[in-house]
């Protein structure tokens, strides 16, 4: 199933990596914003909305980045470069990431960056959508967001380009020992 | 038609940069819709799209009952309202009661329908759209061309023109750099914004929720930053339980851009919370608008099955020269003809409903399973039905009516028409004045010396064939193409069955049911079934596919219509014994009642689809198969089953549409590199063979029935 969401998610232009322990992940992270500049300054900071797996993780790796913000406002989620999430499913058939956004924080870091960080448990993958339909309960979940690549529009003659209101890249990382997340 | 809209058709076809661009996008769409439908099984999910919006189509007060009570319970506001103008009040209310200066919107036909911006800038307020095909509209002060691509029509040079002026910066037509400048230039509006506007395309009623389908995140932003949000849905987009998104969210996509799934699907249900951490003040309003009585039509009722995809636009062979400005302001192409006569009223559909050639192509690729053509046809038979027969048409009806006059006008025809029969050929190629449009790129055929009703009963028939057949000829075998006809007799007999040509046979009908004019089509049904039923026969055989169909569905479906009982039974009778000219062949050869010549190379041969043989009867295979029994090898042209342009009378009233679509297929037969062309359908031959004799190019048209007839074993 993930070998099915990764081509799919790829063929759309989301760029996709696994990792068994949130460890890891997290060094990834931290190399990641490193490389892409990330500073204490509008326009390079790093937006983290409240999520699962920053509990009780290492930030260590992070001492050595600067500008990571952990409180998402409508401001700084304005001013960063890169906003990071984590989402609660993954469709295979798609490439297509699910997440319970009601929480305002999680819609400004995954719209407003240029590149959007999407965490989620590799558990959390479903084949489908109607399988996905028989766990959600929509009344829960006041927004609901389907993410499957980046932004993109052809509406200026035909031609596809990424990048438009939301972000222009979209990394997805699934870590396996992050386990159910519901 | 009025002088007008003649005037906005030849406007588009001259615009080159429209045609090109949708011409490109139809090619590709084709290709990419197909690709990513691979491995779906189309007609299932359709079937279950039909059956659950028209299951909302026919609870919609219960519906949205329910939508209420659960978006309320959840802290929205629900507006149920009929009225567009009382729409408008209410938003601008919300407007104002809230001191709402500046607004973003998210793409939403809905606004479009009822003019929504204008009416919010007269009262002062800053109205924003933010999808990037919207916003290039609104810049260039236009109204969208297609539902799903609302800028399609424009070049990127327009659109940096248009971009140039607003950022006070020459650009260059450079597209992922126009793209920023709208990010950068649309950010801060989204920042100030204090209303969000957004459509819907579904609203569940189980759940109270609104879900919006896009690519850009705009809606996700309109949806977010401000702090009130107002969805206008219509509520033909109500659907009665969670579980039904999952359908449609498989096909919108992929029907409307050729996308598994768009980059965004937002689902709301009920209020959120602000940045500031109050809560969004959530409007819902239910929008009527003339759809209720659209859902209680028996017929119409079908078209709130509509998921709003555009893939009729995408496919259709008119709109892809004429681009959706034509058809109005608001929805354009199939479905837009039949919404703007129930948004609008009928009488607005009068001139648009007129581009529609029923070729069907439409019909194959809706994902909600509406017959668009079908129901266009009921617009043109209520236009009839309310405002009467053009005066012209009338007369032609009369006369049509009339099988003696008809036929008498017709063999008239044959001898006024000399003059302007081309020397030592067969075609008309160039007719005086106002007529001359008609030979515009097309050559017609000139009526036969003789009709083949005066030849058929020289032919001398075998004695003692054990079956007997009824040959239906229709008006162009007849008058035009006699040879055709003596063709089919000759195959027929070497299977053993002879051939009866009954003389009170007339005009099918097709032209005045496809005008509208189904009190002309009944007549000419029931002089047919009386003609045809007093022969005794096993098959009532057609080589005209257009004939086959009338013969086959639609006398007992003018029948139906006009609710005249008496004929619908032997329509019934009569339809049980007709088949088309190859299925027959093909049944026969299969059957090994028939031999033909085998094992030679005849080479290279290229077949485009008759719209009705494919569409209606299913029957595209069986040609190919005894064209490539008989020795050609079938090379398929790129576009093989979109329509010729014929469309039986629509070459006449709307020529200069006809003609576009006829050199489009010339140049796909040609590029095939085949000396000849076959077709099943004499009206294509028609088409097909004077456009190829303008043209010049050595290519022959044959009919199938004139190939097979020559490959019989003696």
């Amino acid at each position: 199933m993930f070998e099915q969401f990764k081509t799919r998610a790829e063929a759309v232009s989301a760029e996709v990596h696994r990792f068994p322990t949130k460890a890891a992940a997290m060094e990834f992270i931290a190399q990641f914003l490193q490389n892409e500049g990330a500073a204490d300054k509008p326009q390079h900071y790093a937006v983290w909305a409240k999520c699962p797996f920053l509990d009780g993780v290492d930030r260590e790796p992070l001492a050595r980045v600067s500008g990571v913000k952990f409180n998402a406002d409508r401001q700084l989620a304005a001013e960063a470069h890169v906003g990071i999430s984590q989402v609660d499913w993954a469709l295979a058939d798609t490439g297509t990431l699910v997440q319970d956004a009601t929480a305002i924080d999680k819609r400004l870091v995954s719209t407003l960056p240029w590149i959007h960080i999407a965490l989620i448990a590799t558990e959390g993958l479903r084949a489908d959508m109607p399988s996905w339909l028989a766990d959600a309960d929509p009344k829960q979940m006041g927004y609901l967001s389907m993410i499957t690549g980046p932004s993109r529009t052809a509406d200026i003659e035909r031609v596809l380009t990424i990048g438009v209101h939301g972000p222009e890249r979209l990394i997805i990382i699934f870590v396996d020992e992050l386990g159910g997340t519901r | 038609m009025q002088q007008e809209f003649k005037q906005s058709i030849d406007k588009a076809l001259h615009n080159a940069n429209l045609t090109g661009a949708l011409g490109k996008f139809s090619e590709a769409y084709r290709v990419n819709r197909a690709r990513v439908y691979e491995g779906i099984d189309f007609e299932e999910l359709r079937g279950r799209i039909a059956s659950l919006k028209g299951y909302a189509a026919s609870h919609l007060v219960e519906l949205s009952d329910q939508f209420q009570k659960n978006a309320e319970a959840k802290g929205a506001r629900v507006f149920r309202c009929n009225d567009p103008a009382k729409v408008r009040e209410y938003i601008l209310k919300v407007a104002q009661d809230n001191n709402v200066r500046s607004i973003v919107k998210s793409k939403s036909m809905a606004t479009e329908e009822i003019h929504l911006n204008p009416f919010l800038e007269k009262a002062g307020i800053e109205v924003n759209e933010t999808d990037l095909g919207e916003w290039i509209i609104q810049l260039a002060g236009q109204t969208p061309s297609h539902m799903v691509m609302p800028a399609i029509h424009l070049t990127k040079e327009e659109v940096a023109d248009l971009f140039s002026k607003e950022v006070d910066e020459r650009l260059t037509s450079d597209i992922p750099r126009l793209v920023k400048v709208a990010r950068e230039k649309l950010r801060p509006k989204f920042i100030k914004a204090d209303m969000g506007i957004s459509g819907g395309n579904m609203a569940v009623a189980e759940t109270g929720s609104v879900v919006l389908v896009t690519n850009e995140g705009n809606a996700r932003l309109v949806t977010s930053l401000p702090r009130i949000h107002i969805a206008l849905v219509g509520i033909e987009k109500l659907v009665a339980s969670f579980v039904d998104i999952a359908p449609i969210l498989k096909a919108l996509p992929r029907s409307a851009t050729a996308q598994l799934l768009t980059s965004y699907v937002s689902i709301i249900t009920g209020q959120t919370p602000n940045t500031d951490g109050s809560m969004k003040e959530l409007h819902i309003i239910l929008m009527d608008n003339h759809r209720t009585e659209m859902a209680s039509d028996p017929l119409f009722k079908e078209a709130m099955q509509c998921i709003r995809c555009a893939s009729c636009l995408n496919v259709c062979p008119i709109f892809r020269l004429v681009g959706g400005h034509v058809f109005g302001k608001v929805y354009t192409g199939g479905i837009g003809t039949i919404l703007t006569a129930w948004h609008d009223n009928l009488k607005s559909s009068e001139d648009i409903q007129g581009l529609c050639i029923q070729c069907g192509a439409c019909l194959e690729v809706c994902p909600g399973k509406i017959d668009i053509p079908g129901l266009i046809m009921e617009i043109r038979r209520r236009l009839v039905k309310e405002q009467g027969v053009p005066l012209l048409q009338k007369s032609i009806y009369s006369v049509v009516n009339n099988r003696r006059l008809f036929h008498g006008m017709l063999r008239a025809a044959s001898i006024a028409g000399k003059p302007f029969v081309s020397k030592g050929s067969k075609f008309i190629r160039h007719l005086p004045m106002f007529l001359a449009d008609l030979t515009d790129g097309r050559s017609l055929p000139a009526i036969a010396d003789k009709p083949l009703r005066d030849t058929i009963g020289k032919i001398s028939q075998p004695p003692g064939l054990k079956e007997r057949a009824v040959f239906y000829a229709g008006c162009l075998i007849d008058f035009a193409y006699p040879e055709m006809g003596e063709a089919l007799v000759k195959i027929l007999n070497k299977a053993g069955i002879e051939v009866v040509f009954p003389e009170g046979q007339t005009c099918c009908g097709a032209p005045a049911r496809y005008s509208g004019a189904y009190e002309v089509a009944a007549q000419n049904a029931v002089d047919n079934i009386k003609a045809i039923l007093a022969e005794k026969a096993d098959y009532v055989i057609s080589a005209c596919p257009t004939c086959t169909v009338a013969l086959d569905h639609e006398f007992l479906a003018t029948f139906q219509s006009l609710g005249q009982s008496t004929w619908m039974q032997p329509a019934r009778d009569l339809a049980a014994k007709v088949i088309d000219f190859s299925t027959l062949v093909k049944r026969l050869v299969d059957e090994g009642r028939l031999t033909l010549k085998e094992g030679e190379d005849l080479g290279k041969i290229t077949y485009p689809d008759s719209c009705h043989l494919k569409r209606t009867l299913h029957a595209d295979q069986p040609p190919r198969e005894l064209l490539r029994r008989v020795g050609y090898e079938v090379t398929e042209m790129f576009e093989c089953d979109i329509c010729c342009g014929m469309g039986g009378s629509y070459s006449l009233k709307l020529p200069e549409v006809s003609a576009p679509i006829l050199q489009r297929k010339l140049k796909n037969i040609k590029d095939t590199g085949a000396p000849v062309v076959a077709m099943d359908c004499p009206g294509c031959v028609m088409q097909i063979r004077g456009g190829m004799d303008q043209d010049g190019a050595p290519i022959q048209v044959r009919h199938t029935v004139e190939l097979i007839a020559s490959r019989l074993k003696e």
